[in-house]
């Protein structure tokens, strides 16, 4: 007889979890049971507390109140010792880390069974490892190859590595911090299946997450953590996006809608540009911008769009073709005259590109305009115009941040991306370029940029939205053409497309002409 | 031409090869296991002092010659010990406690040695390490006297390659070891300390590194001398990097270093007359740094070497 997750036994019980950093309450009294083969998802935005939660669980933190119970060998509850990352993996708790807990320079092999075996011994593993080890990729269908160096497997494999070894140790309970955060929409798929089948045989798995449409396809029953507290627990059959979305922000969110508006003049124009090289490279590339449009680049990372956004952002030279800024040939790149033309980028990769990580939010919010005229004095900087200026985009742009002076490294990518936005936006550009704003950002922070393109765009500056997110790309784009190996398509108004023809062509399926 | 040749075929020009580079192997064997574990070791040029002077002193109180040589590994271990704690629990900047230990073992090892012989004129010399006569092998045509009529501690030196090659490589220990200088939360995920492994590990190549400090004055010499390390430990640091962190590669390191210093002793007596004496004294420090612009370059660093690793910090 088959029974429901509903009545299979409880394998581990969080209670009355409470944990303070300082003055803040990182975790408040949480409570979290979990059954025998289910999948639960913890759902919540950036710094609700669920990496937090699940450290404690896994005994990297101490809880300052609460106390955390496995089930053992009899079925019954005991508390587990706190604090200890080796009795919770006695406990049959095995757990993905964010950033992975992989020794690079060892192998696959090396790093599954490091730890399983007393240190003091001749032959790093127990005789049957390599069986073992061979049974368990059969069984959850994770190969990976395990004899060559971790630092040359690519993420997903990586990952893949990170299972087996909970796997290797008899995991019961296994829980994934943000897995998809590194992962292919492919790689996903292929993980959450996998999940799957892992519960089948019996595994209890909880993964983190702040993307609803995973949430709502892959868990069984979701808990939603706001501000450090449970607000919610239930099944994920009673649930859809607008609910979900309402208990983690905590109120009604509206999508954000472009107001119909016709374009004005044109603003830049591409014709038949090619740069770069190899695989990321753009041939023979065209299109034009008009003020007060959003023209959305649609594609799937890697197939030019980096190329597009250095050769805009002056960072590289174009082979061929030519770029016009209202009609003015531009030839010379140099990022410093792209941006005192009134472009303004919004960067891929904002925490390597964006930010000077080591240096204060108040610097990043000042450093394209540092040779102007606002930030000095006599030739020096002028520290109380600076801070000022820090002050006024905090409060502007809600970056949650201790102040100023904080270093940009330590903030999370939403605020890091808020300090990118006041930066940019607030020079009035005449053309904003948005690389992937809203990668890895979660709701709260993806309304923030979605609001401040569209003001820029009903202000009359022309954006181009670099995306791979078709929700994004319809949502906010006037029109949207497809970028595959290089090959832009004609951009054509949203309202005439739909989205299973752009994943199509994403996809690099058919093109346009063929189409036709 | 010939002359140098001449020099190079000789089994007398490998022999003193081989024993230069004998307190060269302790000193990159601790290095690198060190450094495997996350710790850069500064203190090093201080431990062969300690070692150097604890090892001798126990010989002349009346120790036997292999009771000096554990004393002196203790004397190595207790300055590891120090460094250990200051830069793992407490996470202190590794260079500044590494100048620290040296300047601190080498200190205390002069003021012990003046505080026990307040005025000797000429050193006290003990009854130091033996070169081996083993039989069959002692006797063999040129490889006998090259390789086989070296002190003990040679040999030891030699065995313990092959033994760090071994933990580093084929244990559990030596998998933990190499994954803490890599990645520290690895080892704390798989519910191993962090802590333990590295102090432990600082500890165990501190006390090698004092065994090359023993070498030099219970059996190169017999007695104890101010300034006699004369910068091997800091040449150890530079061959750790030219060896990769690699036990085979390290060998092969303090030898060559141990030929290019032989060869300019004698080449000096052979040309002496015409080029000054320091250009030769400068030569294998000038061929390793030649040697280090080539290898350095693509230097594989442990990841993690000189990173601090609190738990629960982000
Ligand atoms: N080690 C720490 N020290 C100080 N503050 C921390 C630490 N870890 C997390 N926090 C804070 O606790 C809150 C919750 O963080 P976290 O659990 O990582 O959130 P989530 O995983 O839900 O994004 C955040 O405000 C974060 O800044
Ligand atoms: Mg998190």
């Amino acid at each position: 007889m088959t029974t429901g997750p509903g009545e299979q036994p409880v394998v581990l019980a969080l209670s009355g979890i409470t944990k303070r950093f300082g003055a803040l309450m990182a975790n408040e009294g949480v409570d979290l049971e979990l059954r025998r083969g289910e999948i639960v998802a913890l759902l919540g935005e950036n710094g609700a507390g669920k990496t937090t939660l699940m450290n404690i669980l896994f005994g990297h933190y101490v809880a300052d109140e609460g106390t955390v119970s496995v089930a053992g060998a009899d079925g019954r509850l005991q508390p587990m010792e706190p604090g200890s990352p080796g009795a919770a993996l006695r406990s049959g708790i095995g757990m993905v880390h964010q950033h992975f807990t992989l020794a690079e320079n060892l192998t696959a092999f090396e790093n599954i069974v490091l730890g399983t075996v007393p240190l003091i011994r001749p032959g790093l593993a127990g005789r049957n490892a390599r069986a073992r080890l061979a049974e368990l990729m059969r069984r959850s269908g994770l190969e990976v190859d395990l004899d060559i160096r971790v630092s040359r497997l690519s993420v997903g494999e990586q990952q893949r590595v990170e299972i087996l070894k909970a796997l290797y140790r008899d995991a019961r309970v296994l829980v994934l911090d943000e897995p998809t955060a590194v992962l292919t929409p492919q790689e996903s798929d292929t993980l959450f299946a996998t999940l799957k089948s892992l519960a089948a045989q019996g595994i209890a798995i909880v993964f983190i997450s702040h993307k609803l449409a995973e949430v709502l396809a892959a868990s069984d029953r979701v808990a939603v953590l706001r501000l450090g507290r449970k607000v919610a627990d239930l099944p994920t059959a009673e649930c859809d996006r607008q609910k979900l979305a309402e208990l983690m922000v905590g109120h009604a969110v509206t999508p954000s809608r472009r107001e119909p508006k016709a374009p004005g003049a044109a603003l830049l124009t591409l014709d038949g540009v090619t740069a770069g090289e190899g695989r990321d490279s753009i041939r023979d590339v065209g299109f034009t911008l008009h003020e007060g449009e959003i023209l959305g680049i649609a594609g799937v990372s890697g197939n030019g769009q980096a190329t597009l956004a250095r050769l805009l952002s002056g960072l590289l030279p174009a082979e061929r073709g030519n770029l016009f800024l209202r009609d003015k040939p531009v030839h010379a790149h140099d990022a410093g005259d792209m941006i005192r033309s009134g472009i303004a980028r919004i960067p891929e990769d904002r925490h390597r590109d964006g930010v000077v990580g080591a240096m204060t939010v108040a610097e990043n919010l000042v450093i394209e305009e540092i040779r102007g005229r606002r930030y000095q004095r006599f030739g020096f900087l002028d520290f109380a115009a600076i801070a000022a200026r820090a002050r006024e985009a905090i409060a502007a742009y809600d970056i949650r941040c201790p102040g100023g002076g904080a270093v940009a490294r330590l903030l999370s990518g939403g605020n890091i991306q808020k300090i990118v936005l006041a930066r940019t936006l607030d020079a009035g550009p005449v053309v904003v370029l948005a690389a992937q704003p809203s990668r890895g950002l979660d709701i709260g922070a993806t309304g923030d940029v979605h609001r401040r393109l569209l003001a820029a765009r009903a202000r009359g500056a022309g954006v181009i939205l670099i995306s791979e997110d078709l929700d994004e790309l319809f949502a906010l784009s006037d029109r949207i053409a497809v970028i595959h190996r290089g090959h832009l398509s004609a951009p054509r108004p949203s309202e005439e497309l739909d989205r299973a023809s752009v994943g199509l062509m994403m996809a690099g399926h058919h093109t346009e002409s063929e189409a036709a | 031409m010939s002359d140098i040749l001449e020099i190079l075929l000789t089994a007398n020009f490998w022999a003193a090869a081989l024993r230069i580079a004998t307190p060269l192997i302790f000193g990159v064997l601790g290095a690198l296991l060190c450094e495997r574990a996350g710790v850069l070791n500064l203190g090093i040029e201080g431990i062969f002092t300690a070692g150097a002077m604890a090892g001798w002193m126990a010989v002349w109180l009346g120790a036997g010659l292999w009771g000096g040589v554990l004393v002196a590994a203790l004397a190595g271990a207790a300055f590891g010990l120090v460094h250990a704690i200051l830069t793992v629990p407490l996470g202190l900047s590794q260079h500044v406690s590494g100048i620290g230990v040296t300047l601190f073992a080498t200190s205390l090892s002069y003021y012990t040695y003046r505080t026990a012989l307040p005025d000797v004129s000429s050193p006290p010399r003990i009854e130091a390490f033996q070169p081996a006569d083993i039989p069959y092998l002692s006797d063999l045509p040129f490889l006998g006297p090259a390789l086989f009529q070296q002190t003990p501690l040679t040999f030891l030196a030699l065995a313990f390659v092959v033994v760090v090659a071994f933990v580093l490589y084929r244990t559990p220990l030596g998998l933990a070891i190499r994954a803490v200088g890599d990645n520290p939360s690895a080892i704390e995920a798989q519910g191993l300390s962090v802590t333990l492994l590295r102090m432990g590990t600082v500890v165990a190549g501190s006390a090698l590194m004092a065994l090359g400090g023993a070498f030099l004055t219970m059996s190169a010499f017999d007695a104890f001398f101010f300034n006699m390390v004369n910068g091997r430990g800091w040449i150890c640091i530079a061959l750790t990097v030219f060896a990769s962190w690699r036990p085979g590669k390290a060998l092969i390191g303090a030898l060559l270093f141990g030929a290019f210093d032989a060869f300019q002793v004698r080449l000096q007596t052979e040309v002496g007359g015409v080029v000054p004496g320091q250009v030769f004294l400068m030569m294998p420090y000038l061929l390793s740094i030649a040697a280090l612009v080539v290898v350095a370059r693509k230097a594989d660093y442990p990841r993690a070497m000189l990173k601090p690793y609190f738990r629960g910090q982000r």
